[in-house]
């Protein structure tokens, strides 16, 4: 089963990295791209044989390892095809 | 007494501190891999600089998890002096021994240059034989050194007296060009509650001879000798 966990920073955690793309953006051009926020994504190839427990152990790993709670918030999601 | 200085896969300044501790300190020195479980009875523990798992994920987010970090977190509470610098700082953040997070620099650059930093906290294992409001010349190297906290956790710090090192200019101040990261309260180094676990983004083991530039960076070392041989645990004060 595969799960998605998107890693974004915190709304009250300034983003350098972001921010240097927005200015790279504007001045390409997209003066329409008003903010960027980096991020993070992982997909997670698990063993389970439910989605509640595929998204238990995702938001477990997410919480435990992938995201650090400090700077950084997660979503998990299952992935569209439940099983291949 | 002897220094423990841990060595992850990446780590790169594990020789610089040994080479600190055994040859400009004169005390002795032993590398401790990151899958020994044990620190071998070391009197003090060193979490060096470095790209430690190539600071894949987050810097020390995966070394946090290494065989060793029980051992050190068992030392840390039973009250020996720990340090942590750079990578090693961010390893002692990631794992909760201090608190707090690192951002990637604010203007998204790697800082590779000596830097001001000033000693604002001599009651810890690290800093006691320094002045207080000393001014000391250190080099940095790191691309994620822009120390970040919540609002009520950064208070604690301050008024609990935690923020042991601060980016300033010659002269003392603490100002926006002085600091080359983006840190918030200009942190450069903080310490635990009970003040024996300290980690810093500058490499004072990288600044203890002049020949290298500077020699500000042996207080730090003296300063935890100082305080383990008024302990008693200095072997040879007892002969």
């Amino acid at each position: 089963m595969r799960a998605r966990v998107f890693v974004t920073l915190k709304p009250s955690v300034f983003d350098p990295q972001g921010h240097t793309i927005a200015e790279a953006l504007h001045s390409l051009g997209y003066g329409d791209v008003a903010d960027v926020r980096q991020g993070k994504f992982f997909e997670l190839e698990v063993n389970a044989t439910s989605a509640a427990e595929a998204t238990r152990l995702a938001t477990e790993v997410a919480d435990r390892v992938l995201a650090n709670p400090v700077i950084e918030s997660f979503r998990v999601e299952l992935a569209d095809e439940v099983r291949r | 007494m002897t220094f423990a200085v841990v060595v992850f896969p990446g780590s790169n300044c594990d020789h610089d501190a040994h080479y600190a501790v055994e040859h400009v300190l004169g005390q002795q020195a032993e590398f401790v891999w990151h899958k020994d479980a044990s620190l071998r009875g070391a009197d003090v523990v060193i979490l060096p600089g470095g790209f430690s798992h190539g600071d894949y994920l987050r810097t020390g987010a995966i070394a946090r998890f290494s065989p060793i970090m029980a051992a050190v977190r068992a030392f840390a509470d039973a009250g020996g002096p720990v340090l942590g610098i750079c990578n090693g700082f961010q390893i002692l953040l990631e794992c909760g021994l201090l608190p707090g997070a690192m951002l990637r620099n604010a203007d998204v650059k790697f800082h590779c240059e000596f830097v001001g930093v000033r000693v604002d906290r001599t009651d810890t294992p690290f800093t006691r034989a320094a002045r207080a409001g000393q001014v000391l010349r250190l080099p940095i190297a790191h691309g994620e050194g822009n120390y970040f906290a919540p609002p009520d956790v950064i208070d604690e710090l301050e008024s609990t007296g935690r923020i042991v090192f601060r980016y300033a200019n010659a002269q003392g101040e603490t100002t926006d060009q002085a600091n080359p990261n983006g840190s918030l309260h200009s942190i450069a180094g903080i310490c635990n509650p009970a003040r024996n676990v300290v980690g810093l983004m500058p490499h004072p083991e990288r600044a203890c001879e002049l020949a290298v530039g500077s020699a500000d960076g042996l207080v730090l070392f003296q300063s935890v000798v100082k305080t383990l041989a008024d302990r008693g645990a200095l072997q040879g004060a007892a002969r």
